[in-house]
């Protein structure tokens, strides 16, 4: 058990630094690149990787204004892109094991979440003692939204230019590091909506790709959750 | 597009995905971390996720849908060899994986 301020501040900075904080570096760029050839300016596509946070709905702004969309459309597209946050921030608060009633704390809180923090602290806080997981997840949360921010600029001024191959390989690394770190969710009923979440998504992306998001966890989490209780048999979940 | 109507942009899809996130904050004040709700959206965003992640993999909106599907999968299956060979180290997975899409796809190009 990881305990004490000093001490978990640490974990939580190495554990960015191992390998989300570069995943979202080399993201970002991506992002921040495609921004400009948009029309943003450098300051509006930090602000967007800032105050945003979630990359699927920064990618639709992108795309649905280089394509010259209206307001309400691009801004709609960004939001059901990113709609995973209202449940990805039920299932993270109760695991920080943190009173609940500092409501603009909370606010705080779910602003800074992003599917690396939630993959990542949910991995690692059963090894840390309870009143240090909210210190563990905003230092952790802070340090990747640092490489994120960073890596938008990086990329938006074109600092960096790799071999064509080498962009396929970093573009394929974010994907791959939540599949691994997934893999090893525990939990009958998570691990049921996993696989068909995978099975919805096939279906709804091809007959409704606008919302083949929300689709995706309403069908699939409803059949997981399903699933999960009845083949619970005698073990507890 | 004018600086002004960018800037309303990038605020206005700031304020659309606050909003989901706040909703999240509203719901979890009110619900009991142990029932059966609760049970169920965990569900909902494990789908939601892990669908996300599928479709990034598999049906690609990036350039990686110039790399053919069956090379995609191989590099997942790669990167799962190294990641469980290795006890589950993080790096060594994502670096297998990485790097022989890349390997892959120049050998291809």
């Amino acid at each position: 058990m990881v305990s004490g301020n000093a001490e978990v501040m640490r974990k939580a900075m190495l554990d960015a630094l191992s390998l989300p904080a570069f995943i979202l570096l080399f993201t970002m760029m991506g992002f921040g690149s495609l921004a400009r050839g948009a029309g943003f300016g450098a300051d509006m596509a930090a602000v967007a990787s800032l105050l945003i946070w979630g990359l699927p709905g920064q990618l639709a702004m992108v795309e649905l204004t280089s394509t010259g969309q209206g307001f309400i459309a691009i801004v709609f597209a960004c939001s059901l892109a990113n709609a995973r946050f209202l449940p990805m921030v039920v299932s993270f608060v109760p695991a920080m094991s943190r009173g609940r009633s500092n409501l603009p704390g909370m606010l705080l809180d779910a602003q800074l979440l992003s599917i690396n923090s939630w993959a990542v602290c949910l991995r690692e806080f059963p090894q840390i003692e309870p009143a240090f997981r909210h210190r563990y997840y905003v230092t952790f949360a802070a340090s990747i939204l640092t490489a994120a921010v960073t890596g938008t600029l990086l990329g938006y001024h074109g600092a960096v230019l790799l071999p064509a191959v080498l962009v396929l390989g970093l573009i394929f690394v974010s994907p791959l590091f939540f599949a691994l770190v997934l893999s090893a969710v525990p939990g009958r009923a998570e691990r049921f909506s996993m696989i068909l979440g995978c099975a919805t998504i096939s279906i709804a992306h091809y007959l409704f790709p606008s919302v083949d998001l929300l689709i995706t966890g309403v069908v699939g989490g409803s059949l997981g959750f399903a699933a999960g209780r009845y083949w619970k048999g005698g073990d507890a979940n | 597009m004018p600086t002004e109507t960018l800037w309303m942009i990038v605020m206005g899809c700031a304020a659309a995905t606050f909003i989901w996130r706040a909703l999240g904050v509203v719901v979890v004040k009110r619900i009991d971390a142990h029932g059966a709700f609760f049970q169920w959206i965990t569900c909902v965003s494990y789908a939601m996720v892990a669908g996300l992640i599928f479709r990034m993999i598999i049906m690609p909106g990036s350039e990686l849908a110039s790399v053919p599907v069956a090379t995609r999968i191989a590099a997942v299956a790669i990167a799962f060899a190294a990641y469980y060979l290795t006890r589950r180290h993080l790096v060594a997975g994502v670096l297998a994986g990485g790097l022989s899409l890349s390997a892959m796809a120049a050998w291809l190009a």
